[in-house]
């Protein structure tokens, strides 16, 4: 839609495409228990480019995942907006917020959240079939199997393809999941913390493995750590204090 | 298409749903079989009611009944238009029925009908419910020379369950009539050389005596239950009938030549099954029976007569077969002086009507109903007469029904609670997938197809279950029978040897429909629940 509208004879000017790939502005959110009020984000301003890798640090209970589920469009914020390519995306209706999250965000967390009745190939398949219909996923079914066997065996998973996730070890899951975040073919990747529950090898494996996809995809990321070591593997810091960032 | 996989996936782990199923199993197959069965039974009494009565039956409220028949016949023949294509006169009475077993005088309550021996097997089943094979073709009231049914003609089977009737009619009435002559002669001797009387037992000592001989010879040529009939003290009561009947003290006609009236009992009157299953009879034809019964006058007065028994009628519907009485019309319009002694017309109690097959009995009633007045005759259709049973057993079955649909019920919570579990189990994986961009209602989609799933299987193999108890209920029930020694059905009561069954594809069409809909709307919370998941909730939940 967009594109045809920009690409339309009347369009006077074609915008550059824009500086920021992401953009957040004002962005609030309380959570309230009780009679008690949390206020967590107050008036969080953020900005990342395309192809930008950036470090959200903060301290535990600050925020970081509560701002990192509404860029994920997971919930919705009392106020301020969150644009994607310089569309607005967190008004939209449900379902096309829904289509946004299989096909243009890609998201790793520190549990892992594998689905454990599925096997690892399946895993990585499911954004794919959570896609397409039954009649279109048979008809993609073998390129789309191709593409997540591919993805794995990059990620040094080619023997493991048929194991379920309790076979697996921390890092292994974890590897999954980035491949289950990337099959879909998103513009970013949101990352809350994919390091925490693993021990410092295999966390610095998987640290590995999305600077890595920056590098050479230009993969656009967004990675939340409490930890100022890892943090410092990305481009750029910012730190969430109080509800706001600043840059560090 | 994730739908699919999950819900397989889901039912491989989750085996405690499959328990639900097992009550929606259960459920389905009973309601297939208790719905067989009643509809078997339903029908079973339907085509045996039906075959009793006629179509129609047009009968005059009093017990006297209406004059000359031939003229109404021509009435209702008019009324009714083509649909008549038979018409028969009966009258019915009610009547005792008295018969001598071993000594004692036995009396049943009794429907005396009389029939016309030529028309009345044209309008109702009649013909076929009787034991002799060319009474079947056409009924007659003369004893037959032997040749009787020992095998239950409607039944079937190889096994004779009717021993009794081989002998029946001219022979035993030959060899009854013999043995009874030897008794008296046997009698008159010991009153002779003991005129004490007949005191046996005080003469151990005396030697046997040719006549006790020849009745040993007599005795020995019939079956055991006579013998045990004929050794009883022979002291008979004096025949209370003898006077009864002044009128016949002076005919005297040969029993073993001639007959009586004849008369055609119901089966169960003069029989009853043993726990073989081998009927036994208390009277055969060849037997005489006196019957008692009220004249058509005002006040009636009982008469008595002695009729031949001639033949069986085996409705099974143990209602008439230990009621109905058949004998001829005319004999029975004369002896109750039904018969205008000026114009010399007979009076009958009612026409049995049968219409030609398709035609509307209610409306034909109708049009009789107009066509007489209602004060002095009453018409009805068969089912009119058999209204409140036919009712009662349809009322049944509905009941049934509920109460049966409350265990595919109870199974649906059952469904519901176990989804609930799943929901609140699976919350995790549930966020996962919306994070993924699992629609809300696709997640929906995973539990209501699961519902249906289990639904389907569930009825599937209830369906399965129901057909294959009512395929085999008779062999079930016997196995039951051999298992626990106790009779779960007893033929004597229903007079059916199996049990009956009748699968109506729409009922069942229907019980299915319904099971599977209850499996899917009690998925449907549990559905709606997890749709409403908040994806950061679910994900946030460990
Ligand atoms: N659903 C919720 N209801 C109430 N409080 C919440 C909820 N989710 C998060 N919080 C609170 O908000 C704060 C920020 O949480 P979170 O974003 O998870 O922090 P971080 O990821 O930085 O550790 C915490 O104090 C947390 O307890
Ligand atoms: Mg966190």
């Amino acid at each position: 839609m967009t594109s045809a509208t920009l690409e339309s004879p009347g369009a006077v000017a074609v915008p550059a495409p824009p500086a920021s790939l992401l953009t957040v502005r004002s962005l609030r959110k309380r959570y309230r228990s009780g009679d008690k009020v949390l206020e967590v984000l107050r008036g969080v301003d953020f900005d990342l480019a395309p192809g930008e890798f950036v470090s959200v640090i903060g301290q535990s209970g600050s925020g970081k995942s509560t701002l990192l589920h509404l860029m994920g469009l997971l919930d919705g914020a009392d106020a301020g907006s969150v644009h994607l390519a310089g569309r607005r995306i967190d008004d939209l209706p449900g379902r096309d917020r829904d289509r946004l999250r299989n096909t243009d965000i890609g998201m790793v967390f520190q549990a892992y959240h594998l689905l454990p009745e599925l096997t690892a190939l399946e895993n990585v398949l499911a954004p794919l079939m959570v896609r397409h219909g039954l009649w279109a996923w048979c008809r993609e079914r073998s390129e789309a199997r191709r593409q997540a066997t591919d993805l794995l065996k990059r990620f040094g998973l080619g023997e493991r393809l048929h194991h379920k996730p309790r076979q697996l070890s921390g890092g292994e899951m974890q590897r999954v999941a980035i491949a289950r975040a990337l099959v879909g073919g998103p513009r970013l990747l949101l990352a809350d913390e994919p390091t925490g529950n693993l021990d410092a090898e295999s966390g610095g494996g998987i640290l590995d493995v999305l600077a890595a996809l920056n590098r050479s995809e230009g993969l656009s990321i967004v990675l939340v750590t409490h930890d100022a070591s890892i943090a410092r593997r990305a481009d750029r810091i910012v730190r969430l204090v109080a509800g706001r960032v600043e840059t560090a | 298409m994730y739908k699919l996989l999950l819900c397989w996936r889901y039912l491989r782990t989750r085996w405690i749903a499959l328990a639900s199923v097992i009550s929606v199993t259960l459920g389905v197959a009973t309601m297939i079989v208790v719905n067989a069965v009643m509809a078997g039974f339903s029908h079973e009494m339907q085509t045996r009611i039906h075959g009793i009565l006629s179509d129609l039956v047009f009968e005059s409220h009093s017990l006297s009944g209406f004059q000359d028949p031939a003229w109404h016949m021509e009435e209702i023949r008019r009324a009714a238009g083509d649909d008549v294509v038979g018409m028969t006169p009966t009258v019915a009475v009610p009547a005792m029925l008295n018969y001598q077993v071993r000594g004692q005088w036995i009396t049943r309550q009794v429907m005396l009908i009389g029939i016309d021996e030529a028309t009345h097997a044209g309008v109702s089943d009649f013909g076929r419910y009787l034991q002799h094979p060319a009474n079947r073709g056409q009924l007659s009231f003369e004893l037959r020379e032997g040749g009787y049914d020992t095998v239950d003609s409607q039944a079937g089977g190889e096994e004779p369950t009717r021993p009794a009737l081989e002998g029946a009619g001219w022979p035993h009435r030959r060899m009854r009539v013999e043995r009874e002559r030897l008794w008296r002669e046997k009698l008159e001797a010991d009153r002779a050389t003991d005129p004490a009387g007949g005191d046996r037992a005080s003469g151990g000592g005396e030697p046997v005596r040719s006549v006790d001989r020849q009745v040993d010879a007599v005795l020995a040529a019939t079956d055991a239950a006579a013998r045990e009939a004929a050794v009883e003290p022979p002291a008979r009561p004096a025949d209370p009938f003898r006077q009864a009947r002044p009128a016949e003290q002076g005919t005297r006609m040969d029993p073993a030549k001639e007959q009586f009236t004849g008369a055609v009992p119901g089966i169960g009157l003069a029989s009853f099954r043993d726990a073989s299953g081998t009927d036994r009879f208390l009277v055969l034809p060849g037997d005489d029976v006196k019957v008692t019964f009220p004249t058509a006058g005002t006040p009636p007065k009982a008469i008595s007569d002695t009729f031949t028994v001639v033949d069986f009628y085996e409705s099974k519907m143990s209602e008439y077969d230990s009621n109905f009485v058949f004998v001829p019309i005319a004999t029975l319009q004369k002896m109750r002086g039904m018969i205008d002694p000026q114009s010399g017309l007979a009076s009958v109690n009612s026409i049995q009507i049968k219409l030609r097959s398709g035609a509307d009995l209610d409306v034909v009633r109708d049009r009789l109903r107009k066509a007489f007045p209602a004060d002095l005759y009453a018409v009805a259709t068969w089912k009119d007469k058999q209204g409140p049973l036919l009712a009662a057993v349809d009322m049944e079955m509905a009941v049934l029904n509920i109460l049966l649909f409350l265990i595919i019920a109870v199974a649906g919570f059952g469904i519901l609670a176990i989804f609930f579990m799943i929901v609140v189990e699976k919350t995790r994986d549930i966020g996962i997938l919306k994070s993924l961009g699992a629609r809300a209602a696709g997640i929906a989609g995973i539990f209501l197809g699961y519902g249906l799933f289990l639904g389907l299987v569930g009825a599937g193999a209830g369906l399965a279950l129901g057909l294959a108890i009512a395929a085999n209920i008779n062999r079930i029930r016997a196995g039951v029978e051999w298992c626990t020694g106790q009779r779960v059905f007893d033929p004597s009561i229903y007079y059916f040897f199996k049990i009956p069954t009748i699968i109506d594809p729409l009922t069942v069409g229907w019980i299915v429909a319904g099971a599977v809909g209850i499996a899917v709307a009690s998925s449907v919370l549990p559905a709606l629940r997890a749709a409403r998941l908040q994806p950061v909730e679910a994900l946030r939940h460990d």
